[in-house]
């Protein structure tokens, strides 16, 4: 039976960055106890011996010629930022004060 | 004319009976007309489809040659990026968010002078099976207004049942084109992965997202699907091999032979009554068209729900951190002092959905140190597994089929507090995804007990999606004889002109 705690489900979305409400917490905290058993199922068949798909394609590297392409503008590439400057993105403060 | 396939509309323009202007104003007023019950749009891009109406109209008029398609309206799911049209993912972190580029999508209908109506209503990022997780409010079934339309491409179906356009494109991760399809009584195609470029779609599973062509009959869709489809050098898990020659099969509809396997899993208890019995009428006509009908076994496919559900939600965790409110995008508590993380905090928290924060904690989960082998490790086992069992039954058959949902359209809010019934949805849709194959789904009848659409399944190997197309085609002008009409015919009219 896997269950999850409110701090734990707190641990996830301060791991996910999201900025959750008590209420939030207790409900998929309760959520999480039925989703978690029902996909627990993949266990029953997923043995040692079978290897795992991460992927439908049998993908492998793929490389271009290194040289110069069309692409966005700095104004374009800046047109959706929520706050720009100087062909910079502005972003809140990343350091602590004391940095 | 808004009533005519896509194909007709184009003999139309050929023949100089009507404009792409006309067309495309014909299509706009319909939306005005009817989208206020429905609402499928979230965006009408009515000047700019205009614009490429005319220049269709004039190039026609110097007597260029054009793609079959040019000129026709289409709808497209608001998860494909379109330079300067807004693009929102159903969310309200992407509110007002102008893309400053096109996806390949875009970029391929352009080019084939297909003119695109405007942006479709659709689940958050694609995750949800109803279009009742979009933050602008949910999309209406045609056929009841008081029903959920599908989803995630909830509203590329409703606008496709209310003839608001008669192409449409879709995204299927877990079945987000075919869904919407069967409980709309419309036609959804997930082509082979990696057979139409996901350059500029907004990523959700990227191992199992794909778009498709969505339309109201088969020979419609297969058009979509050549304009849309083919290797692109934008996307590394675009294949680089010929496009499947579906026109052509949708054309022919040639099914002697052919060897169709019904899948045992896909069927029985769970599923309505009146869906399997459309589905065992479609399988004895396709029978009576010369097909060979057999009966395959896949017994992994009962664990796709469950692989899927911890398989999406990890990709999505990682796919949807971009979110961070620092390039684009909704940002949130940018006060003096206040920090970066604390910005992407508070942002997050607003900008996101319920379901789509579940899905983002239980990937972060399942992804975790110490449950990566138990949860997602297993799941990617699981995938493996289902992937033989494709491989195993496609020995004894062309195609595999099953009704596409096991239920037909439900009640808007009568599963939004039990997410696990909802995801029971995509029992039969699933499985495709994971082993990255064709899939179809059309429309057979509509079920005695509620007067609702059916779909039926068609699923293809790799690169073969050609033999959906036949066995489709073949299914559709035999049910068409039977029904005499199209089956969006008994859908209940919206009011309007058409």
């Amino acid at each position: 039976m896997s269950s999850l705690s409110r701090d734990d489900v707190a641990n996830l979305a301060r791991l996910a960055r999201i900025e959750m409400t008590d209420q939030e917490l207790e409900n998929l905290a309760t959520e999480f106890g039925v989703i978690l058993n029902a996909v627990a199922r993949v266990q029953e068949v997923a043995t040692t011996d079978v290897p795992a798909t991460s992927h439908p394609l049998a993908l492998t590297n793929i490389f271009r010629a290194d040289v110069v392409i069309p692409s966005l503008t700095p104004e374009e590439a800046l047109s959706g930022a929520p706050a720009s400057e100087e062909q910079r993105f502005r972003v809140p403060q990343i350091l602590g004060e004391e940095a | 004319m808004i009533k005519n396939s896509a194909v007709e509309m184009a003999q139309s323009l050929a023949s100089g009976e009507t404009t792409s202007v006309a067309l495309t104003k014909a299509h706009l007023d319909r939306i005005t007309e009817v989208d206020g019950k429905v609402h499928a749009f979230l965006h009408v891009d009515t000047e700019g489809a205009l614009k490429q109406a005319a220049d269709v109209d004039a190039a026609l008029a110097r007597g260029e040659k054009l793609s079959p398609l040019a000129g026709i309206p289409l709808a497209l799911k608001d998860v494909l990026v379109q330079k300067d049209v807004p693009t929102t993912c159903g969310s309200k972190i992407l509110e007002g968010w102008r893309p400053p580029y096109d996806s390949t999508v875009v970029s391929k209908l352009k080019s084939a002078g297909v003119v695109i109506l405007g942006k479709t209503n659709m689940d958050e990022f694609a995750m949800g099976s109803s279009t009742e997780n979009s933050a602008y409010g949910p999309t209406h079934n045609p056929w009841d207004l008081t029903r959920i339309p599908g989803g995630s491409g909830g509203g590329s179906s409703a606008a496709l049942a209310a003839f608001e356009a008669p192409l449409a494109i879709g995204t299927d991760t877990g079945g987000s084109i075919r869904q919407p399809a069967a409980v709309t009584g419309t036609v959804g195609v997930k082509p082979t992965y990696g057979g139409v470029s996901r350059y500029g779609l907004v990523a959700f599973s990227s191992s199992l997202d794909q778009a498709g062509p969505c339309a109201r009959t088969v020979l419609d869709t297969a058009f979509l699907h050549e304009v849309i489809a083919g290797h692109d050098p934008k996307d590394s898990t675009s294949i680089n091999a010929p496009v499947p020659q579906v026109v052509n099969a949708a054309k022919s509809g040639d099914v002697k032979g052919m060897k169709i396997g019904v899948v045992k899993e896909l069927n029985g208890d769970g599923y309505q009554a009146g869906v399997r019995q459309r589905f065992e009428e479609s399988l004895e006509l396709l029978a009576k068209a010369g097909a060979e009908i057999v009966e395959v076994s896949a017994p992994n496919f009962e664990y796709a729900l469950a692989a899927y559900y911890l398989i999406a939600p990890s990709e999505a965790s990682s796919n949807l951190a971009r979110f961070d409110a620092m390039r684009y995008g909704l940002r949130v508590g940018d006060t003096d002092g206040a920090s970066a993380e604390s910005v992407m905090n508070m942002t997050r928290e607003v900008g996101f959905g319920r379901e789509v924060k579940r899905r983002i904690l239980l990937g972060t989960y399942a992804l975790s140190s110490g449950y990566y082998d138990a949860y997602y490790g297993s799941a990617q086992k699981v995938r493996t597994l289902i992937t033989q069992d494709f491989n195993n039954a496609f020995e004894k058959c062309d195609v595999m089929v099953s009704p596409t949902c096991p239920t037909t359209a439900f009640k808007i809010g009568e599963k939004t507090n039990d997410p696990l019934a909802m995801y029971l949805n995509d029992i039969a849709t699933i499985p495709v995804n994971m082993a990255g194959i064709g899939g179809m789904s059309l429309p057979c009848g509509v079920a005695p007990e509620d007067g609702l659409p059916v779909g039926f399944q068609i699923m293809s190997p790799v690169m073969q999606d050609q033999r959906m197309y036949s066995v489709g085609a073949a299914l559709e002008a035999a049910l068409l004889s039977q029904w005499g009409a199209p089956l969006l015919s008994q859908a209940p009219s919206l009011g309007g002109a058409a």
